[in-house]
């Protein structure tokens, strides 16, 4: 489904990512974890379409395709979804309004009628339930005034609206408590399918107590460094990072 | 047909002639030679030298102007009016043609409740008598001198005391022409001790040949106690063109709120609101919105003067430029000597998106009372890139999510329109002109 090649990219000028290889298929959920400023949430820029990231070197595949080559709505499109680290709040934007055009852009793109207001509603309240979404939450502006824990959730229940076939989850634990993070992961859990697949960037393993990985990849100093199963992110927890850098160190040609 | 043609001579140089075939035989005859004269003293048309339209060159928008005289009425069907697509639900309409009260289309509010006139039927009136051509810096605006010598005709709207008008009235201005026109409509609203009114007015041409200028003055009074609520929708196609002086008069304890949403096609708009708040305690509200597109150039003159304590006055404008439009806002709160504990808040934001579009916007405060709170900032910006990206991420096209941006920074604006049809009508309007130009 995502296939990434010695994948470079910088901002302004500072290279961030380094030679990035990845191969994600469907039905698989592949996490990666990474000290901080290692590139995880650049990693997660660059595939959603930031503008501020320029591509250097290397290649992303997504279905076949070139990523690269899209606009991060056609990116959205064709099926990427990103969750993100800080969602903004937008004032004024209804967040109804909001999810509905963005449904109905998308069904635009693959030939589709708009949908209809009941289908639109009747979906929208089956998604709430599967996501323990609040519905109050629906008729304000696009996360105005939403805890932490609210917006990430809108950004799930978001996922479970547009369907993905790939979604980035770029450090979607971050500042939630106990309660949003099992409430996330569930969420997760349950759009979890044979057809699409899941990249979760987190720092820490707790998350992935609740989502169990198919892989983990450390990512460091914008390579990945090391790659294995969920038992990975166990010895990580335990050890910490520094030992992987050691471990580095020792492998880097001495310049 | 007297003809002010565009050649070696100015428009300005003919003016004289005109006055004095005009004017013969027109109501009120030395208001309006007191008046010419004054626009005389001034300089006739201010120029880009005088400070307050440094930014707004007028004088092209008169240079092919023909005529100040009103063609012939011609008869307006109610489908015609239905396809100005202005018409709101539950008001009292009244629809003037080139200033002029249209009874067989009108339909006015109950006369024990209020006194609904031609301005040249008014004189009579002892409302009429006791404010008309009474407001305070008339005398230093060209245009508002230029439209008192020429005016033709307008509405004189007295709403009685205690009235509390269970429908807004609802001012639908058309404007028609044969030739390119300088036309200067003149109204006088009052509301009463303790009345309660609100007032929308919108505006378009209708089979209209050439340019029209439209120079109009609003005089507007509320009493002590009154409340009086105008909602100025500026509408219309881009063969109008708008120079408006509202002037208020606020006595004790009165409220008065204004909503200004320029989303018009026409090249200029200038609108001068002066807010004159002449007793104690009372409350303004200045709300205003304005796209600007292609070539337009919208400007809003604001100035509020606290000359008494214990007022507070609230302004909050915003706008939108793009294309190679310009937006001017200039906003004075003038705090006087006497005018202690005034509490007046002003700000003005707004969004640049084309690098061709540009703003000149100046904040003014002039504080001579030493115990006030006052505050006012304005910013220029862009769209927030962050929540571009997110609703582009979301699969929303770039058009369509700047679209919905700009409608949000409008938002805190609509969302104080306190009459739903009014909001519903003001978003659809800004959504239609938006998307119109964002598609071009």
């Amino acid at each position: 489904m995502l296939n990434i090649k010695n994948l470079h990219a910088a901002v302004e000028g500072n290279a961030i990512l380094k030679g990035i290889n990845l191969n994600v298929k469907a039905g698989e959920v592949h996490a990666i974890m990474g000290p901080n400023g290692s590139g995880k949430s650049s990693l997660a820029s660059v595939l959603a379409g930031r503008e501020a990231y320029e591509v250097t070197e290397g290649s992303v595949e997504f279905e076949g395709k070139d990523l690269l080559d899209m606009s991060p709505e056609v990116r959205a499109r064709e099926g990427l979804f990103l969750a993100f680290q800080y969602p903004v709040e937008i004032p004024g934007v209804s967040n109804i309004n909001f999810l509905k055009t963005a449904v109905n852009e998308i069904r635009a793109y693959h030939g589709q009628p708009p949908m209809q207001a009941k289908a639109f509603l009747d979906m929208l309240k089956s998604k709430q339930k599967l996501m323990e979404f609040d519905a109050n939450l629906m008729n304000r502006s696009l996360n105005e005034g939403f805890s932490g824990g609210e917006k990430k959730r809108n950004d799930i229940f978001q996922m479970a609206m547009l369907e993905p076939k790939l979604a980035i989850m770029d450090e979607t634990d971050s500042g939630l408590d106990i309660d949003a993070l099992r409430i996330v992961s569930a969420g997760v859990n349950k759009l979890r399918s044979k057809d699409n697949a899941f990249v979760i960037i987190t720092h820490y393993q707790r998350l992935l107590e609740y989502i169990v990985p198919d892989f983990v990849h450390v990512l460091y100093n914008g390579r990945i460094v090391k790659s294995g199963t969920k038992e990975l992110a166990l010895e990580l927890e335990e050890k910490g990072y520094d030992w992987l850098k050691e471990d580095i160190r020792l492998e880097e040609p001495v310049q | 047909m007297t003809t002010i043609t565009n050649n070696t001579t100015s428009l300005y140089d003919s003016l004289p002639a005109q006055f004095s075939t005009l004017a013969n035989g027109a109501q009120f005859p030395e208001a309006r030679k007191a008046a010419f004269a004054q626009f005389q003293a001034l300089g006739g048309f201010p120029t880009v030298k005088t400070e307050d339209w440094k930014y707004t060159n007028v004088i092209p928008f008169f240079r092919n102007l023909q005529t100040l005289e009103l063609p012939q009425p011609i008869a307006i069907s109610a489908e015609e009016l239905e396809a100005t697509e202005l018409l709101l639900p539950d008001t009292y309409r009244i629809v003037l043609l080139n200033g002029e009260l249209q009874p067989q289309l009108s339909d006015l509010p109950p006369a024990k409740q209020a006194t609904v006139l031609k301005l040249s039927e008014a004189g009579n009136e002892p409302a009429f008598t006791a404010h008309f051509n009474k407001s305070k810096k008339l005398n230093e605006h060209h245009f508002a001198q230029l439209n008192t010598a020429f005016f033709t005709n307008g509405l004189f709207i007295e709403v009685k005391a205690k009235a509390q008008l269970e429908k807004p009235i609802h001012i639908i201005h058309l404007y028609h022409n044969t030739s390119s026109l300088l036309l200067n409509p003149r109204h006088l609203w009052i509301a009463q001790e303790g009345a309660a009114v609100q007032i929308i007015e919108s505006a378009a041409g209708i089979g209209q040949a050439g340019a029209i200028v439209v120079n109009s003055v609003i005089e507007a009074v509320t009493a002590e106690r009154a409340q009086m609520s105008h909602y100025q929708l500026q509408t219309g196609g881009n063969q109008l063109r708008f120079i408006n002086q509202t002037l208020v008069q606020q006595l004790g304890k009165s409220l008065y709120n204004n909503y200004t949403f320029t989303l018009s096609e026409s090249e200029l708009v200038r609108n001068n609101l002066n807010i004159s708040l002449d007793d104690e305690r009372t409350e303004t509200h200045l709300y205003g919105f304005y796209i600007a597109t292609g070539n337009q150039l919208v400007d809003n003159h604001t100035s509020v003067d606290h000359r008494m304590p214990n007022c507070e006055s609230n302004e909050l404008y915003r706008g939108v430029l793009m294309d190679k439009a310009t937006g001017v806002f200039n906003g004075k709160i003038y705090v006087h000597e006497d005018a202690q504990k005034t509490n007046a808040f002003q700000q003005n934001n707004n969004l640049v998106i084309s690098p061709e579009a540009n703003i000149y916007t100046k904040p003014q405060l002039e504080i001579f009372a030493d115990d006030v709170k006052c505050s006012h900032g304005t910013t220029i910006g862009q769209v927030s890139d962050d929540a571009l990206f997110y609703l582009k991420a979301r699969g929303i096209g770039d058009a369509q999510a700047r679209s919905m941006l700009v409608k949000a920074f409008a938002f805190d604006i609509t969302a104080q329109v306190k009459i739903p049809a009014v909001r519903k009508q003001v978003e659809q309007i800004a959504t239609r002109y938006l998307s119109a130009a964002v598609n071009n």
